[in-house]
């Protein structure tokens, strides 16, 4: 592994991230606006579940969504790179494939845990209120997400060429993993074939995580779906899939 | 002992045969150049060799690396300059540099001083934190010959260095170009369709669709099509025209009060034409073949000389464009 090389793939995303702060004003208005104004509304028809009010049901899925879109975001800038040249500049350098893949998935996982965390700390309005362990480990839940899910990136990223595609991985993938990730609601009421598929989704492990350090209680509908060790291996395993997977995908073109 | 080493290179796409059977050497220190038109294979060639591409058959090494199997030690021997620019517009000048500078792992306590001294050279220093998307286009192609020697490569591969510029910073950008050699150490690999900047190769390769179809010095392969045509205008054409035929023995024709003939070593020819006819001479003037000429010969048609900056412009707007939606 090259240390130099995994840091400035890293410090050139971040550098950017914060030239660009509408990008982070954009990021940070999504969620809230559906944890504010989609949240609100449904919570008339779904006041409290199991112990549970609506809106603290969602906000595991908010923050879910925030790492989701910050992540491929983050991570499909790839795909700008390579259509802007930027990218052969990277791939003739004497720096394994591994390396670049590990740079880009670090920046991903850093710009999107500090969006996550922003929005973590909107916990009290929604009238949680969290001791210093729950904060934490829903931090580094946040974190294992945002690795996996910018590593996902990278793998979307390097199939594609150019940014025509951008709409299709919004519309095709990104949205339908929002949709079955439990964000909204809880996937043990879906039907079968949208279940098997929420299942498939390492999103919904990470949401599933962060459900059991919110509400550790919560009973029937509104609890978690699988054990917390069942979440981690997913994260885990993934994570380690989707980087040897990028990291061929960049392999020499034949 | 040759620094690059080519040997029967194929690369077909799909339905096309984009380098075909190519063999080349370049020794160590010199400029080689790889001259051809538009969809000669001349990029095709270098992604196999700076290991972006695989090639269908043969073999090239770099630096005694073979380009297949031994990519990372053929990576670290060379430094690029795309056709296309591969700066990220969005960083400043340093930024882009020493992005460089660490992805080839540059050692921490001469980074800095690495990257100011190509910035200087290149006479960017004072734009050092200015966003590249505000430079000109030749101000950018410096600024990436710059950022290929940055880690001090042995070869430094030019693809089309001075594609788009306007023809006074194309000759700036190739006098700071053929320095090089000398001043950094490093054997230049370039490509062009301009015959003028080949004329600076110690070799040519002349490649025409996936082939090379001669390979040599620039001046041999001028000779090769015959030799300079020296004009001269003298007080009495004709007396002139039989004592310069008897003389040389070579044919002289006269057109429009001018006699011209061909001879092979043009600046030997003259001095001796001046002994024999100096009182009658009003001019003389030579004229060399061009490698233009050369090429003509080659293949029968003239290089396309077209300037791709029409074209990039619109792509760079479209994607401009789309970067902004
Ligand atoms: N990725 C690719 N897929 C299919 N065909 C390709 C690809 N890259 C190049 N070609 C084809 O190979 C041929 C050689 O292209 P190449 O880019 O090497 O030419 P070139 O000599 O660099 O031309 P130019 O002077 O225009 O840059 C062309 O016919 C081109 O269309
Ligand atoms: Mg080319």
């Amino acid at each position: 592994m090259e240390f130099n090389a995994i840091y400035v793939i890293v410090a050139r995303e971040l550098k950017k991230f914060v030239r660009e702060k509408s990008r982070l004003f954009s990021a940070i208005a999504r969620p809230l606006l559906w944890l504010f104004i989609v949240g609100a509304g449904i919570s008339r028809l779904v006041p409290r579940e199991a112990g549970v009010p609506y809106t603290q049901f969602i906000f595991p899925g908010i923050l879910g969504m925030t790492i989701l879109f910050s992540s491929i975001f983050s991570s499909i800038s790839i795909i700008w790179d390579k259509e802007f040249g930027f990218m052969k500049e990277i791939l003739v350098a004497p720096v394994s494939r591994f390396s670049i893949v590990i740079g880009k998935a670090l920046s991903g996982t850093i710009v999107s845990l500090i969006q996550s965390v922003i929005i973590l700390a909107f916990f009290p309005v929604v009238g949680f209120s969290l001791d210093g362990m729950q904060v934490l480990s829903v931090i580094f839940i946040c974190a294992c997400l945002s690795f996996c899910i910018s590593a996902f990136g990278i793998v979307l990223a390097t199939f594609y060429e150019s940014y025509e595609s951008f709409s299709v991985i919004m519309n095709f993938i990104i949205m339908p993993m929002f949709f079955l990730s439990g964000a909204m609601y809880p996937i043990r009421l879906l039907p079968d074939i949208l279940r098997i598929a929420a299942h498939l989704n390492p999103l919904t492990y990470g949401i599933d995580a962060m459900k059991h350090v919110l509400f550790p209680d919560a009973q029937g509908n509104m609890a978690p779906d699988f054990s917390l060790a069942t979440s981690a291996l997913v994260i885990l395993f993934s994570s380690l899939f989707f980087v040897v997977l990028a990291g061929k995908s960049f392999e020499r073109k034949k | 002992m040759p620094i690059i080493k080519v040997q029967r290179l194929v690369k077909k796409f799909a339905n096309i045969t984009a380098v075909n059977d190519v063999s080349f050497e370049v020794e160590e220190g010199s400029i080689f150049g790889f001259l051809g038109p538009n969809g000669a294979g001349k990029t095709t060639t270098i992604n196999i060799l700076c290991t972006l591409l695989s090639p269908t058959s043969g073999s090239a090494s770099i630096a005694g690396h073979d380009c297949m199997n031994e990519p990372s030690e053929v990576r670290k021997a060379i430094g690029i300059v795309f056709q296309d620019t591969t700066l990220d517009k969005d960083l400043t000048a340093q930024e882009n540099l020493m992005f460089h500078a660490y992805l080839y792992n540059v050692g921490k306590d001469i980074r800095k001083k690495r990257v100011e001294e190509v910035l200087r050279f290149i006479d960017l220093y004072e734009r050092k934190d200015d966003l590249v998307k505000k430079f000109s286009g030749g101000m950018k192609r410096r600024l990436e010959v710059a950022r290929g020697l940055i880690h001090r490569p042995k070869i430094l591969f030019l693809d089309e260095p001075t594609l788009g510029l306007d023809p006074q910073s194309r000759a700036n950008l190739w006098e700071f170009i053929s320095e090089l050699p000398r001043k950094h150490n490093v054997t230049i690999f370039m490509t062009t369709h301009y015959m003028e900047e080949a004329e600076v190769c110690s070799r040519i390769a002349i490649i025409d669709n996936g082939k090379i179809i001669a390979l040599d010095t620039p001046s041999e392969l001028k000779k090769a099509i015959g030799g300079d045509v020296v004009y001269i205008k003298t007080t009495d054409n004709l007396s002139t025209k039989q004592e310069l035929e008897r003389l040389f023995k070579l044919g002289v024709t006269e057109k429009e009060g001018e006699l011209s003939m061909t001879c092979p070593m043009g600046d030997t020819c003259i001095p001796e034409m001046i002994r024999t006819i100096g009182d009658k001479v009003l001019s003389i003037r030579i004229q060399r073949p061009t490698l233009n000429d050369v090429f003509l010969n080659l293949t029968g048609k003239a290089i396309r000389d077209e300037e791709a900056t029409g074209g990039d412009n619109v792509k760079e707007s479209v994607r401009a464009y789309r970067r902004r939606h």
